[in-house]
C-alpha cells in the first residue's frame, strides 16, 4: 500500500484519437449512405404476402383492427415511404439509446455523491464528461420528434380522437390527457413536449450545478463543494426517479400506444444504466491503457466490473419480470407486444440474441474475481454489453413502428457508428478540458487505499 | 513429537505489529498454524500467504446442481408425472420454471458453500473449537505455531523469534 504522491493528470485528446473517431464517423456515414440507398430500393415489397404467414393467428387478429382503422387515414393524409420510416426509426432509436448514456453519466456521479462513496473519486470525471452529451441529446430529441412524430408515434394522428372520423380509437382517446393536456386532444401535445423540455432542462441544470462545484473544488481545497454536491445530487436523484420513468413511457412505450407495462420505466432505466456502466468502464480501461489514471487500480476496476456484472443480472431480472407476467396472464392486448417481437423477422433473432448478449455472456464471463480485475476481460465484456443493449433498444422501438417491414442492415449500423463517433468526440473533448480527477476531492485519499 | 498437539502461542496487541510479525516469522522458515483476531485485519491473508480460495468454484458447482435439479424436478413433475393444464401453456414450458430454478440455484449454492466452508475450516459439529487464548475474542491477536512444524527450530528459539517479532507475551499451549 504505502503512500503514493498524487500527480495531477490532464487528458490530451490527441490528433491520433481524433483521427480514429473521424474514421469511425466516415465509416458510419458511408454505411449510412449505402444503407439508405439499399433501403430505398428495397421498399417496394411493403405489403408482401409472405410476411404475414409467419404471424400467429392471434396477432393477425389484433393488428387487423388497427390496420383497418389506419389504412384509409393514411391514404387520406400521405403515406410515408418505408425507407423514410425506417430512417426515422433508426434515428430515434439511436438517439434514445445515447440520451441514456448522457443522463446516466450524470446519474452515476450523483449516486456517488449521495452515497458518499470514496472508491470512485478518482474516476468521476469520466461519467461527468459523458453528461456533456445532454444538450446535444436535447436538440436531437426535440428535432427528431418534430421531424418524425406522425411516422413513429401513432398517437399523434388527430383522427384517433375524432368520434366522427371513423377511425376513432377509444383506448387512445382515453389516454389523450397524458399527451395533450391542457390542450385539445389531437392538437399540439403540450403536456408531452413540456415534459420533454422540462426533463432535459432540469437534467442539464443539475449537470451544470454539479460540474460547477467539481471545477470550483479543483481551485480551492474546501469540503463545502463536496457537501453542496451531495445535496444537489440527492435532489437530482429524486427528480430522476420520476423523470426517467416518465421519459421511458413518453419516448419509447408510447410508440406502442395501446400497450402498456408497469415495468417499462424500470426496464428502460436498467438498460440505460448497465450500458452506461459498461461505457464508463470501457473508457476507464482505455485511459488506463494509454497510461492515464494512475489513481485507478485493479480494485477500482473490480468495482466497475461488479457494477456491470450485477446490473446485467438486474436488467435480466427486470426483463424476466415483465415477460413472465405477460406470458402467464396471456391477455391478448399485452401478449401482442411479445408475439410481434418473437415471431417476426428480424426481431425474432434479436429477441433471443438480446438475452445471450446481455445476460448469458456477461454472467458467465464476469463471474470470477480475476475477470473483473483485468483489463483484457473487461475489454471483451463491455463492448458485448454495449452492443447487446443497442439491440435491446432496437427491439423496443422498431417493431412498434415498422411492423413487418423492419430491417437491420447497413443503415442501422451506419447510424449507430455516426452517433457513437459524435458521442465519443463530445465526451473525450470535454474530458480534455478538465483535470482527469479532482485533486482536492475530500475522499481521494480513501480511494487510493481502496482494497477489495 | 506429535503434530497438532503442542503449540507456542504469541500474543500481539497491535494489528500493524502483527502483520510485520507474521512476515518476519514466515521469512525465517517457520510455519504458522493459525492467527486468531477479534476483528478483520486488512492484508492478513496476503501476509499469511493464503492461496486464492476455491470456495467460488464449489459455489458454482453447487449452483449448477441446484439449476439442474430444479429443472429436472419441474419437467418431470409437470411434464410427465402429473401433467396439468395451467393457463393453456405447454406442460413443460420454461418461463414459469425460472423462479423455482433461480431459488433452488441460490439455495443449494448457499447451503453448499456454508457446508464446504465448515468442513474445510475444521468446524465439524462434533469438534469442540480449540481456544489458544481467550483474549483473541476480546482485545488481542493470537498467533499459534505448531511445534511439530517449526522449521527445525527449538521451542526456545521459537519463543525468542515471537518476542523479537513484536509479541507482548509468549506462552505454551498443549492439547490432549
Amino acid at each position: 500500500m504505502g503512500h503514493s504522491t498524487i500527480v495531477e493528470e490532464e487528458f490530451i485528446f490527441t490528433p491520433e484519437a481524433k483521427k480514429k473517431i473521424l474514421i469511425l464517423l466516415g465509416v458510419g456515414v458511408f454505411l449510412f449512405i449505402v444503407g439508405l440507398w439499399l433501403a430505398t430500393k428495397d421498399g417496394h415489397h411493403e405489403h408482401a404476402e409472405g410476411h404475414s404467414q409467419v404471424l400467429s393467428q392471434q396477432w393477425v387478429a389484433s393488428i387487423d383492427e388497427t390496420a383497418a382503422s389506419e389504412a384509409p387515414a393514411e391514404a387520406e393524409h400521405h403515406e410515408t415511404a418505408t425507407w423514410l420510416k425506417r430512417l426515422y426509426t433508426t434515428l430515434w432509436m439511436n438517439n434514445i439509446y445515447f440520451v441514456g448514456l448522457g443522463i446516466i453519466g450524470l446519474f452515476f456521479v450523483a449516486i456517488q455523491y449521495a452515497a458518499q462513496a470514496g472508491w470512485s473519486s478518482g474516476l468521476k470525471r469520466i461519467p461527468l464528461a459523458m453528461g456533456h452529451w445532454l444538450p446535444v441529446a436535447f436538440g436531437l430529441t426535440i428535432g427528431l420528434w418534430f421531424l418524425s412524430n406522425h411516422d413513429i408515434f401513432h398517437w399523434t394522428h388527430s383522427y384517433l380522437y375524432d368520434k366522427s372520423s371513423g377511425q376513432f380509437d377509444e383506448i387512445i382517446d382515453g389516454k389523450s390527457p397524458y399527451f395533450f393536456w391542457p390542450g385539445e386532444a389531437g392538437g399540439f401535445p403540450i403536456f408531452y413536449i413540456a415534459r420533454m423540455v422540462i426533463f432535459f432542462g432540469m437534467w442539464y441544470w443539475f449537470f451544470t450545478m454539479i460540474k460547477r462545484n467539481m471545477m470550483a473544488e479543483d481551485l480551492e481545497a474546501d469540503t463545502k463543494y463536496w457537501f453542496k454536491n451531495r445535496s444537489i445530487s440527492a435532489w437530482f436523484l429524486v427528480f430522476f426517479a420520476v423523470s426517467s420513468s416518465v421519459a421511458a413511457w413518453d419516448w419509447v412505450m408510447s410508440i406502442d400506444t395501446h400497450w402498456f407495462s408497469t415495468m417499462f420505466g424500470w426496464y428502460v432505466f436498467a438498460s440505460w444504466w448497465v450500458t452506461a456502466l459498461a461505457m464508463i468502464t470501457l473508457i476507464v480501461v482505455y485511459l488506463k491503457d494509454a497510461g492515464y489514471l494512475k489513481v485507478v487500480n485493479a480494485n477500482h476496476l473490480h468495482d466497475l466490473g461488479k457494477f456491470v456484472f450485477a446490473f446485467s443480472i438486474f436488467w435480466t431480472y427486470i426483463w424476466f419480470s415483465q415477460f413472465l407476467l405477460i406470458y402467464y396472464a396471456n391477455i391478448p392486448e399485452e401478449t401482442v407486444y411479445f408475439i410481434e417481437r418473437m415471431t417476426t423477422s428480424p426481431y425474432s433473432w434479436i429477441f433471443f440474441t438480446n438475452l445471450i448478449l446481455n445476460f448469458v455472456l456477461p454472467f458467465l464471463l464476469l463471474m470470477t474475481r480475476d475477470a473483473k480485475r483485468h483489463l483484457s476481460m473487461l475489454k471483451v465484456v463491455c463492448p458485448i454489453v454495449i452492443v447487446g443493449h443497442w439491440f435491446d433498444f432496437y427491439n423496443m422501438v422498431t417493431p412498434g413502428v415498422m411492423k413487418n417491414d423492419g430491417g437491420l442492415g447497413l443503415l442501422e449500423i451506419g447510424t449507430a457508428c455516426i452517433f457513437l463517433a459524435a458521442f465519443l468526440w463530445i465526451t473525450l473533448n470535454s474530458l480534455s478540458k478538465m483535470p482527469l480527477f479532482g485533486k482536492n476531492h475530500p475522499l481521494l485519499e480513501e480511494s487510493l487505499h481502496h482494497h477489495i | 513429537m506429535d503434530a497438532d498437539k503442542h503449540f507456542v502461542v504469541g500474543i500481539f496487541n497491535d494489528e500493524d505489529v502483527l502483520l510485520e510479525g507474521i512476515r518476519k516469522v514466515r521469512s525465517s522458515g517457520v510455519k504458522i498454524q493459525e492467527v486468531y483476531s477479534p476483528f478483520p485485519v486488512h492484508g492478513i491473508d496476503e501476509a499469511l500467504g493464503y492461496k486464492k480460495s476455491r470456495l467460488p468454484i464449489a459455489a458454482f458447482m453447487f449452483g449448477m446442481t441446484g439449476t439442474s435439479l430444479a429443472l429436472l424436478m419441474q419437467i418431470w413433475m409437470l411434464g410427465y408425472d402429473w401433467p396439468m393444464i395451467i393457463g393453456g401453456k405447454n406442460f413443460a414450458s420454461l418461463p414459469p420454471f425460472i423462479p423455482v430454478t433461480f431459488e433452488l440455484t441460490v439455495l443449494l449454492s448457499a447451503l453448499g458453500m456454508v457446508g464446504t466452508f465448515m468442513i474445510v475450516s475444521d468446524m465439524k459439529p462434533y469438534k469442540w473449537p480449540r481456544q489458544f487464548d481467550i483474549r483473541s475474542t476480546d482485545d488481542m491477536h493470537v498467533m499459534a505455531i505448531d511445534l511439530a512444524a517449526n522449521g527445525g527450530k527449538s521451542k526456545d528459539e521459537l519463543k525468542r523469534l515471537l518476542s523479537e517479532s513484536g509479541a507482548v507475551e509468549v506462552n505454551e499451549k498443549s492439547f490432549e
